[in-house]
């Protein structure tokens, strides 16, 4: 990697305890949302994170913003440890990796003005004067293609794409080192993805700004992203830079999702590795590698042994028995 | 395919009546839909997609939205001009709907079993079978793994993929001609869409049915549709055999939408955005309702509707550009 880390997540993992009965409740197991996940993200670079509903991508993405305490394992911002850190520092860990989540619907407050929900955090952290906050806050409705004098209105008379540009702008406020982006374009309309996504990248030539990129759509995470890490059950089963990856995939579970990907021209259907079944619970994940009970080529090791990631060439991991 | 079509749909108007205007969702819509044809209805939220659908199955949201003008004929007879008893006879059995949600679309204080009862028992079989038995070989129809199980199960049991085979199973139970899919597979996962989408073609050539498979998402297109019917604003702009919309689109706004999909298979540049918002369907435009976001507006593009020319064969477009 060509720049110094921003982030650095190193054995990242989150279990949830499952309890059965009320009065003398006792744990009958735990769920794996997160299992040994190690990444990094340099200065002004996207990292997509890829994988079907309930691989635990979501979950890494609110570990890294601080909303849930790991397991196990350590998130470190520009060296430093998430789990240090108390009072002042925290609120610094806070300010400096903001989040745009997926439904601009429920992420902006309907009772404040659109002024209030982007000079919220430069408030809390007594950023400036009151004059030099509501320049700031023109300043970057600007930016995210907006007007300065839509700061007076409220969420409700903007559309989604709209809205999505306010949660933007809101989330550049205190000049993030990092912007956990979940899912931020899936539920715009198709005319308006484009859109936002030539603003993402905008912004993030013109701040420098790293984005963790939580995406199912892995033509988005294509053209957004530098590196790809791809999510199964809690763990990463492939991880390279995006060009790498999308030229030679590795691992059958990146095939497959490859090959579910629908076509961009009706002669041009993807034939490859078609799932059957769905992804086994997390309550009790398969034993060795986790994949091997959909997977087309498992043999005898792959349900015994886990395989480690291994590297072929410039920075290519996957974890597959196979190679 | 030149067989009568099973369901037609002519000049349609359904507008909304409310106090502080007119909102004409639906516009003047026509098409025709054949047996064994899949015909896609594309368009952005809001374009009156999925108020088509509604107003062919006259189910209407509010009292405030009716349908003004137009017809529906389903084999001919028209269902606007039916009672309200002799339209329930129409829905569920001779047309069926999917919805996006299967979460929302079955009941979860009922068994499987017991929803399927209720679409089955309308429909006589003289075979002596029970209702469970005719339940379990429709469940087996829409391959639910384990059906003998899944009839007593309830809804929260199963996952989402599984559930929306459930409801395909309730819409297939009276071997309606047509279905209305809308937009079903938006709420599932990448690798269990593409199954399900495999088993709705497989179901229509089995029964021979006409669907309406509305989506906003041209992949979905290119997989599922043999014609297309590209809408915006309350009216559809243009319609054709699905290659030729792909190989050659001629209205701007199917240009545009096709182009600003990020592409899987090789790096894209910046995206080709669709500036601007589609008009407010309570204050239209008297011209052509994509001119002020078109990059090839011309001044009678503002002045008049353009009415659609054909520009191929079965293909046409509702385009000044065009004529």
């Amino acid at each position: 990697m060509s720049t110094a880390p921003i982030l650095e997540v190193h054995g990242l993992s989150k279990h949830y305890p499952v309890r059965k009965g009320i009065l003398f409740s006792r744990e009958v197991g735990q769920v794996r949302a997160v299992d040994g996940v190690d990444f990094s993200i340099g200065e002004g670079e996207t990292l997509g994170l890829v994988g079907e509903s309930g691989c635990g991508k979501t979950t890494t993405s609110r570990l890294v913003l601080g909303l849930e305490t790991p397991t196990a394992g350590d998130v470190l911002l520009e060296g430093r440890s998430w789990q240090g850190l108390s009072g002042r520092d925290k609120q610094d860990y806070h300010a400096k990796v903001q989040a745009v989540f997926q439904d601009p619907w429920s992420s902006l407050n309907p009772r404040m003005h659109v002024g209030d929900i982007v000079a919220e955090s430069l408030r809390i952290s007594k950023w400036g004067t009151p004059a030099e906050i509501d320049d700031r806050v023109a300043a970057l409705l600007v930016e995210v293609g907006l007007r300065p004098e839509h700061a007076r209105q409220y969420p409700h008379e903007f559309s989604g794409g709209q809205r999505q540009r306010i949660a933007l702008a809101s989330a550049l406020a205190i000049g993030p080192k990092l912007i956990v982006l979940d899912e931020p374009v899936s539920a715009l309309d198709v005319s308006i993805r484009a859109q936002m996504m030539n603003l993402l990248k905008d912004v993030q030539e013109q701040d420098n700004v790293a984005y963790l990129l939580v995406a199912h759509d892995l033509a988005t995470v294509r053209h957004m992203s530098e590196w790809t890490a791809v999510m199964y059950l809690g763990q990463i089963v492939e991880y390279a830079p995006t060009e790498s990856l999308f030229e030679h995939v590795r691992h059958p579970y990146t095939k497959a999702l490859f090959s579910a990907v629908l076509p961009d021209h009706p002669d041009r259907q993807e034939e490859g590795i078609v799932l059957s079944g769905e992804v086994p619970s997390p309550l009790d994940p398969p034993g060795g590698c986790r994949f091997h009970t959909r997977c087309p080529f498992a043999m005898d090791i792959c349900s015994q042994v886990a395989p480690p990631l291994t590297e072929s060439q410039s920075g290519h991991l996957a974890a597959c028995h196979l190679e | 395919m030149d067989s009568a079509p099973v369901l037609e749909v002519r000049n349609l108007h359904t507008h909304f009546f409310l106090r502080r205007g007119v909102v004409k969702a639906v516009d003047g819509v026509s098409f025709a839909l054949r047996r064994g044809e899949v015909l896609g209805l594309v368009g952005e939220s809001g374009c009156g997609k999925s108020l088509t659908a509604l107003s062919i199955l006259r189910l209407l949201p509010q009292a405030a939205a009716r349908t003004i003008e137009g017809s529906v004929l389903l084999d001919g007879e028209d269902l606007l001009a039916k009672s309200p008893g002799e339209m329930r006879a129409v829905r569920g059995q001779r047309i069926a709907m999917i919805l996006q949600d299967p979460q929302t679309s079955l009941n979860p204080v009922f068994s499987i079993g017991n929803q399927l009862h209720e679409a089955l028992a309308r429909r006589p079989d003289n075979t002596g079978r029970s209702l469970r038995e005719r339940a379990v070989d429709v469940l087996r129809r829409v391959r639910l793994a384990a059906p003998e199980q899944r009839v007593g199960q309830y809804p929260h049991e199963l996952s989402g993929g599984m559930k929306q085979r459930v409801v395909g199973a309730i819409a297939i139970s009276c071997a309606p001609e047509v279905m209305i899919a809308d937009e079903p597979t938006t709420a599932l996962d990448v690798t269990i869409q593409l199954q399900y989408l495999d088993l709705l073609k497989e179901l229509q050539s089995s029964l021979d049915m006409g669907i309406l498979f509305i989506t906003h998402d041209f992949g979905v297109v290119a997989r599922m549709c043999d014609r297309v019917a590209v809408m915006y604003a309350g009216r559809i702009v243009e319609t054709g055999p699905v290659r030729e919309i792909f190989d050659n689109p001629v209205h701007p706004y199917t240009q545009a939408l096709i182009a600003s999909v990020p592409k899987l298979r090789r790096k894209t540049g910046r995206l080709r955005a669709i500036e601007g918002q589609p008009p407010a369907l309570s204050d239209l435009p008297v011209g052509c309702r994509f001119a002020d976001r078109c990059p090839h507006a011309e001044p009678r593009c503002l002045e008049r509707y353009p009415e659609a020319v054909n520009v191929g064969e079965n293909h046409s477009a509702s385009c000044w550009l065009a004529a």
